[in-house]
């Protein structure tokens, strides 16, 4: 399963290097392979890369801890392999240019049934085995299962669309996409970020940083904005007000989470001090200050006066970008390192590991800065001139998206030097 | 303690999707017709929202069509549709597929506007949408 979602990381980059060149260059590539057939096998990819990878993650941390019991273990087995061959179909309809056209799934609905009963069977085997669970949970614990559950339960609101009543208004359709697919990410990111805790607790041997107030504070936290934050989505929708009002309150309690941040950020910076020689920590860092830059930008784009001028553009894309590739796959390949024993591996793999590291983290800088420019350079435009065509709001943007292209090569380079390195060390141990 | 807290989140989710999924939409639109959802099934089926949007909800390599038929007309995007451009392939689709095609984006138009006019901005930062 570890192999497989490396290799799904290596799908993503490659292909969205080559959409980030289809859409720059369209007439080379829509007789060959349009973007629109590109962009679903790179956000597919993209998102059974993050689910694959936590899940995969938990798995192996919690049996660290407490072995599956052996129907727990068939149940999971059963899982990966429907899981995984589902994922292989989904790329097979792609590549036959069938769709089912809906953000983030983009293929066909009846597809959903296997990977909803592949995902059944990981509730039932991990969660029979997690109630048996008698010691005093650390907060991974909590996060893990809660990630678990709420993605079942996204993944069935996400799929509601398929009932009648719900196509019969567009801005229902619409608000219950994207609360499912906003609340979605909330629950991978409580697996990824279970992942992270559990590893800081281990490297620095300190248990008690997941089990103390402060923490379980934040994980209600996180929750309520699992819950209740995913409004910024469609402010602009004429939905009734009420919903827009409630998401806005919401998003504001993020600036918490800022403000620890920053008044952790002492203490933190001694710690990376005492640990920098560790592969895995450095990954964990980096998606701490990935999401420092992108919890401003989001607060931002959470103030609708704000989302009004970067809702529809790049920014929203640097958004996304910058947390699925600077957050959350920084942190699951700190996790898999560890797993993969990496701080053992010798000096010459090291040093290529490193040298990816420093790769993706300079590339995805340049990245993300484009995104945000090539989205301030749209709203402004959109707003000076609106009566403009399409084409001619996007002229300079196209040139900023041409360094982004390039970015997107080194950022290829840098992120398969480490999935590279990271398979080929996977003969050395026998995990998932 | 720890179980009261999440249990009573939990309870208001569950309250506030079932309340959300019934008062969402205020304005009560007329359902769609069978070309009406014909024509949503094309726009899946033929992956549209990777380049276009749909309240700014979608793909960036197109425009925005939320209002595209009342501010271009439905002739406009009928020629994009039927021969595409440099950047939009040819679909190839049928004269009746692109008559359902229209007939989703105009019911997508009469919902509502994509832009948020500035004067809509309330003080406290939030809009007012009537």
């Amino acid at each position: 399963m570890v192999a497989f979602s490396l290799i799904l990381l290596l799908t993503t980059v490659v292909a969205g290097v080559i959409a980030s060149w289809a859409f720059l260059y369209p007439e080379n590539f829509n007789t060959v392979i349009p973007f629109q057939q590109l962009r679903p096998i790179h956000v597919s990819a993209a998102l059974f890369w993050i689910i694959t990878g936590a899940v995969s993650c938990l798995l192996y941390y919690s049996q660290e801890m407490k072995k599956l019991h052996p129907a727990g273990q068939k149940m999971t087995a059963t899982y990966v392999a429907l899981w995984i061959n589902t994922i292989l179909v989904i790329f097979i309809f792609y590549s036959i240019k069938q769709f089912g056209g809906r953000e983030y799934w983009e293929f066909p609905p009846w597809l959903s049934i296997p990977i909803l009963i592949s995902w059944l069977l990981l509730m039932a085997g991990y969660f029979t085995y997690w109630v048996r669970i008698k010691e005093k949970k650390s907060l991974y614990w909590i996060m893990w299962a809660t990630g678990i559950l709420f993605f079942c339960i996204t993944f069935i609101e996400q799929n509601l669309w398929q009932i009648n009543w719900f196509r019969q208004s567009y801005l229902r359709e619409v608000t219950v996409q994207w609360k499912a697919n906003g609340s979605m990410v909330g629950a991978w990111n409580q697996m990824i970020y279970g992942s992270s805790l559990y590893l800081m607790a281990k490297i620095s041997g300190d248990e008690t940083i997941a089990q103390n107030r402060t923490v379980r504070f934040f994980y209600f936290l996180s929750l309520t904005n699992l819950m209740f934050n995913w409004g910024h989505h469609i402010y602009n929708v004429p939905t009734a007000g009420w919903v827009r009002h409630v998401s806005y309150l919401i998003s504001m309690t993020e600036w918490l989470f800022f403000i620890s941040m920053i008044r952790s950020f002492k203490n933190k910076l001694e710690e990376t001090r005492r640990l920098k020689h560790l592969l895995t920590y450095r990954f964990i860092i980096a998606s701490e200050l990935w999401l420092f830059l992108n919890l401003i930008l989001a607060l931002m784009m959470s103030i609708p006066a704000i989302n009004r001028y970067t809702h529809g553009t790049h920014i929203t894309v640097a958004h996304a970008m910058g947390t699925t590739i600077g957050i959350n796959t920084m942190i699951l390949l700190g996790a898999i390192g560890h797993m993969l024993k990496v701080e053992e591996l010798g000096k010459k793999h090291q040093r290529i590991i490193t040298r990816g590291f420093y790769i993706t983290q300079v590339s995805l800088l340049v990245f993300w800065i484009c995104l945000v420019v090539a989205g301030i350079e749209k709203a402004y435009r959109t707003e000076i001139m609106p009566a403009a065509s399409f084409q001619q709001i996007m002229m300079p943007v196209i040139t900023v998206l041409k360094v982004f292209a390039l970015s997107g090569i080194a950022l290829l380079t840098g992120i398969s030097t480490i999935a590279i390195a990271y398979l080929s060390s996977l003969k050395r141990i026998r995990i998932l | 303690m720890f179980l009261r807290i999440w249990l009573t989140l939990v309870s208001a989710f569950a309250a506030y999707t079932t309340y959300l999924y019934f008062n969402c939409d205020n304005k009560h639109l007329s359902s769609p017709s069978i070309e009406i959802q014909q024509g949503q099934n094309l726009w899946q089926a033929q992956n549209c929202q990777a380049c276009h949007q749909l309240y700014g909800l979608g793909g960036y390599m197109g425009p925005d069509l939320t209002n595209t038929i009342s501010t271009r007309g439905s002739k406009y995007v009928e020629t994009y549709i039927r021969y595409g451009t440099g950047r939009m392939p040819n679909l190839h689709l049928a004269d009746s597929e692109i008559k359902s095609i229209i007939a989703f984006l105009s019911w997508v138009d009469s919902s509502g506007k994509s832009k948020v006019p500035a004067n809509n901005v309330h003080w406290t930062g939030t809009y007012i949408i009537k």
